[in-house]
């Protein structure tokens, strides 16, 4: 397996075409589990999990529709693929695991409407990734998603003693940080490894 | 239920975007210029009109439990057969658009709508509910992609205003996009926060 493809693959989804701030991928969730930082570390974490176990699972599934001449089906396909996933992963940390569970808690099923998972793997089928760049690129994209709402919601927990204009309090406050920090990603974008 | 109110509460009191705050990665992402945003708008709606309408058909007949499963196969459904109309009749936007289109099977809006209104009221209600809550989303994408095209290209829907080095580059790069749409929630509230002091 060649390394620096690997690397420069997650390099990319972390820092270069991170999934929130660069591709606008996984917002809901960005904007609306940041206020605290355990809860967002918690979606993060869960974040990495779907997504890296959605790469794995979907990329069989393609080659299957692919075989079928089913391509058109993709959206169907996948999005059925992740909302079973959640499902189980839920049952599955209920039974095994329920202090995972219950630190996820509300965040799990949600992530079924996370366009980042769905994202990343429709991206997967674009780029033409083999199996192991596929997962690759999952868990780091959700990596890069774990670093951008860890940053956002550290930002977000002084941001509640500023003083902004009234109009602004709460949410566009809260966009503008983020316009910011998409600023500063964008500082990234000329990194390459090889 | 009247149609003057469920629009005015669409495009304004209960705005999908500026209000409910749902469907943010499509609205940022793809509000760059002026057709992009009519484009998306569109499908959205007409996405939202067909699954409100199956859905509010079904309501009877899907069980509780697995529910939001089988809003997401419907919405899904419709999500490809707009894709493909698309790629057949406007190639153009289909190529621009991209991703987006596929990812419009998890927008909240839809999902949100089929929960909170199509699996509670009849047909016809939730068709016109569905009209509403598109125009909103669909004008909230027009004045977005408006602002950033303008300041970002110096062109309005492909028609120059200002030579194109005169654009501040920033409005449409992603910086662009989150910092209108706080602009955009900001001055709502703003003005919600007027009427409110005036009555």
């Amino acid at each position: 397996m060649d390394m620096t493809r690997l690397l420069s693959i997650s390099l990319g989804a972390i820092l270069v075409n991170n999934f929130i701030l660069v591709q606008f991928l996984g917002i809901c969730p960005f904007m609306g589990v940041s206020k605290k930082m355990d809860t967002a570390v918690g979606m993060g974490f869960a974040v990495i999990f779907v997504m890296g176990l959605a790469s794995a699972l979907c990329y069989p599934v393609n080659l299957l529709l692919v075989k079928l001449d089913l391509e058109y089906m993709q959206t169907v396909a996948f999005i059925l693929v992740i909302a079973s996933l959640v499902q189980f992963v839920e049952m599955f940390l209920k039974k095994s695991m329920p202090s995972l569970y219950e630190a996820l808690g509300v965040y799990l099923p949600l992530i079924t409407t996370n366009c980042a998972v769905l994202g990343a793997v429709l991206l997967n089928v674009q780029e033409n990734y083999n199996f192991i760049e596929s997962v690759v690129y999952g868990i780091t994209g959700g990596v890069g998603f774990l670093l951008a709402i860890v940053l956002f919601a550290s930002i977000r927990e002084r941001l509640q003693f500023s003083e902004p204009p009234k109009a602004f309090r709460g949410f566009p406050i809260a966009l503008v940080t983020a316009g910011l920090m998409a600023l500063s990603f964008m500082g990234f974008s000329g990194l390459k490894v090889w | 239920m009247n149609f003057g109110k469920q629009l005015k509460d669409g495009l304004l009191t209960n705005n999908p975007v500026l209000v409910q705050l749902l469907g943010m990665c499509s609205t940022l992402a793809i509000t760059t210029s002026v057709s992009n945003g009519l484009g998306m708008g569109l499908s959205v709606t007409v996405i939202l009109i067909c699954s409100n309408v199956v859905i509010s058909l079904l309501r009877k007949l899907i069980p509780q439990q697995i529910r939001i499963a089988a809003y997401i196969v419907v919405i899904a459904g419709f999500v490809t057969i707009v894709d493909m109309v698309l790629q057949a009749y406007f190639p153009e936007i289909a190529e621009s658009l991209g991703l987006f289109i596929p990812l419009i099977v998890v927008n909240c809006i839809i999902l949100a709508r089929a929960e909170s209104f199509a699996s509670k009221n009849r047909v016809l209600a939730s068709a016109l509910d569905g009209l509403c809550q598109g125009l909103g989303y669909t004008m909230v994408l027009l004045a977005m992609s408006a602002i950033r095209e303008l300041l970002g290209n110096g062109t309005l829907g492909g028609n120059r205003i200002f030579p194109a080095e005169y654009g501040a580059l920033l409005m449409v790069l992603p910086v662009g996009g989150f910092l209108t749409l706080g602009c955009l929630i900001a001055l709502m509230q703003w003005v919600q926060s007027k009427t409110r002091g005036g009555k």
